[in-house]
């Protein structure tokens, strides 16, 4: 039998008024540790939930920024002019034939003497082009030298056209970057002879790749002056003897000015065209910067719609963590019991299961994080998409996240505070 | 001698739907400290509501309680929780050890809940594990011990933080006689020893009688209230 050599001492030092959050901290820990399979398996809806909508935001975000960059690049300040139907606007249109813009109108804008880069023309036709080794369909732009400063064009090699090419009609033709890969290969286009509409044109100048691809690319297309491909490559005269242009594009000195000058130009522009006061005009004049924010908007949307579908995924993670709650405060009613009958106020034993909860669904959220974030890193590093993590969507989802494990953990967390110790402790 | 407990014209009536059950009907005790008391009756008797009442788990219909001069009877749910931690010790049958945490963690975790330091927890509870004959088990968890050795460790638990009293409900049920025999001669020592008020519930007439003084309840009354002499001798 044991020898009772020492007593214990009555308590000095106690704080009282229940547990501290950091006790509280370590007793959810040590339990949450204790299963961790299941731990794992909880945080398993709330890993799936937040990647997805990490990765679904960061990707939402790469894309839209690609869309509106490209947008961008032709230039927010410019202002593009083309013609409509004015019928085919309203409803039950079509009908009306358009009356094409043609070179009497560029040089009316011209005589604004507006505060512009401009106007440039260009005549646009798809056609094939042939090259000694090659041959590919593409739209071969007809423009002017001003065409490669309104649309921030850097050569890879030769020139642009000029102004003197436009006047003497010179039979040359400037190729894009991928135009040029698909005629040339890596070999020398410069000086090379292609046929476009049988006739040869000298090749003057390759272009550097703009990149992004698909929407509104430049890489793709050939370059003529604009009265070659009015006056010798395809049919541009109109019924009144005029050459006819797809748009007029002016790039707006300063972005202040952009409300102005295009108001200058629809009056001038309906006032040649006879458009009579108040009547629909026959024209559009685009403005960039109106169509980036419209662009803008839908790609947002678009984003936020993605991010909510992925949303729905950490809501039934949330519940999947209740689930388990739940469950977890039926197997352990004994424990409560416990810690009830040995001084634990129904606070502690609420805070308990709250901080079990709230560390599944945080640790959950930053695991979540990491893995979403695999996607766009990938992504980003081949150069697919340029899409950064964002410190909002990380924000975002482990707020919702937390959100989600306080919401979804204070039904069991209560019911655990609130059994009767008595009948806890008698629980099987 | 100092009245450690003070029950008078203690009443406790549960309802079950349109039924009143009368548990207790009028029980009036007094337990000094250093006692060692034993609650017999069968089952039924309202023994285990005289228990719940005394650990301070219930609250009366009517009468008066006072557990070391507190008036426990009118006390809210934190304040009872609040005596729970500071006066009293619980034994159960079943031991009710946490099975994941070692034997020196068990016995730390009531005084967790008294805002203890960590370092005067562990020396305690540490300290309480060897008085009870377990200082070279601390680091065992429960599934490692034996029944009698885990009834020690909960043995220590209630000790660790100075109680007033220590109450044991069924404490050797779960146990062959040999070890039981260890067990209550274990509370016997703490009780002298260490001048520690014991109360234990029990229906067994030999565990019974390591008691100094042995309470008979039937019927929600006390009808027996008499000195044991082997515990006393």
């Amino acid at each position: 039998m044991t020898e009772l050599r020492r007593t214990i001492q009555p308590v000095a030092t106690e704080k009282g008024g229940g547990l501290n959050l950091g006790e509280t901290l370590r007793v959810s820990l040590d339990s949450l540790a204790a299963n961790r399979v299941r731990s794992f398996l909880t945080m398993l809806g709330v890993i799936i939930g937040v990647a997805s909508v990490v990765s679904l935001m960061t990707l939402g975000n790469g894309a839209s920024n690609a869309i509106t960059n490209q947008v961008a690049s032709i230039g927010t300040n410019s202002l593009t002019i083309f013609a409509t139907s004015p019928a085919s606007r309203g409803p039950g249109g079509g009908g009306a034939a358009i009356t094409p813009l043609d070179m009497s109108n560029v040089a009316t804008i011209e005589s604004l003497r507006l505060p512009i880069v401009g106007p440039v023309p260009q005549f646009t036709s798809s056609s094939t082009v042939i090259a000694p080794a090659a041959n590919t369909t593409a739209n071969v732009v007809g423009t002017t030298a001003t065409f490669q400063e309104v649309q921030s064009i850097v050569m890879e090699v030769g020139t642009f056209i000029s102004d003197d090419h436009v006047r003497s009609v010179a039979q040359v033709v400037v190729l894009g970057a991928e135009l040029k890969q698909d005629l040339f290969g890596d070999g020398v286009a410069i000086g090379e002879t292609v046929r476009i509409a049988g006739k040869p044109l000298r090749v003057i100048g390759v272009m550097e790749l703009k990149g992004g691809g698909g929407f509104g690319s430049l890489d793709d297309q050939a370059y003529v002056p604009i009265s070659l491909a009015q006056q010798r490559l395809f049919s541009a005269r109109t019924a009144n003897g005029q050459l006819r242009v797809n748009t007029i594009t002016v790039s707006v000195l300063d972005a202040k000015n952009i409300d102005f000058v295009q108001e200058r130009i629809e009056m001038a522009l309906r006032d040649q065209r006879n458009i009579a006061p108040g009547a629909q005009a026959d024209f559009s004049v685009i403005n960039q910067a109106a169509f980036l924010s419209t662009l803008t908007q839908i790609t947002g949307l678009l984003t936020t719609f993605l991010a909510a579908i992925a949303g729905i995924s950490l809501l039934v993670g949330g519940i999947g963590i209740m689930n388990i709650m739940l469950v977890s405060v039926t197997e352990r009613t004994r424990e409560i019991g416990l810690r009830r009958a040995v001084g634990a106020q129904s606070r502690d034993i609420l805070l308990q299961f709250m901080i079990e909860a709230t560390v599944l669904s945080l640790f959950g959220g930053i695991i979540g994080v990491l893995v979403g974030s695999i996607l766009p890193i990938v992504l980003t590093a081949m150069g697919t998409l340029d899409a950064p993590i964002t410190p909002d969507s990380v924000i975002i989802s482990l707020t919702v996240a937390i959100a989600t494990g306080l919401f979804f953990g204070i039904w069991p967390a209560r019911r655990a505070a609130n059994l009767n110790p008595i009948e806890a402790l008698r629980h099987e | 001698m100092t009245a450690m407990i003070t029950i008078e014209g203690m009443t406790k009536v549960y309802k079950m739907g349109d039924i009143e059950v009368h548990a207790l009907r009028g029980v009036d005790v007094t337990i000094n400290k250093g006692e060692f008391v034993a609650i017999m009756g069968p089952s039924g008797s309202g023994k285990s509501t005289l228990m719940n009442m005394i650990g301070c788990l219930d609250t009366p219909t009517t009468g008066r309680y006072a557990l070391d001069g507190i008036e426990v009877s009118s006390l809210n749910d934190n304040q009872l929780s609040s005596v729970r931690a500071r006066k009293l010790g619980f034994v159960f049958q079943q031991y009710m050890l946490l099975p994941r945490q070692t034997a020196l963690a068990n016995v730390e975790m009531p005084m967790v809940y008294r805002g203890i330091p960590a370092a005067d927890r562990k020396q305690r509870a540490a300290l309480a594990l060897e008085i009870v004959g377990m200082g070279n088990r601390m680091d065992h968890r429960p599934n490692e011990l034996s029944g009698g050795q885990q009834q020690r460790v909960a043995i220590a638990r209630a000790l660790a933080g100075s109680p007033a009293v220590i109450l044991a409900d069924e404490p050797t049920g779960a146990l062959d006689s040999k070890t039981s025999e260890e067990i209550m001669h274990m509370l016997m020592q703490l009780n002298r020893e260490q001048q520690l008020t014991i109360i234990i519930v029990t229906h067994e007439a030999d565990v019974a009688a390591y008691a100094d003084r042995i309470l008979t309840i039937r019927d929600g009354v006390i009808i027996d209230d008499r000195r044991n002499q082997r515990g006393a001798a």
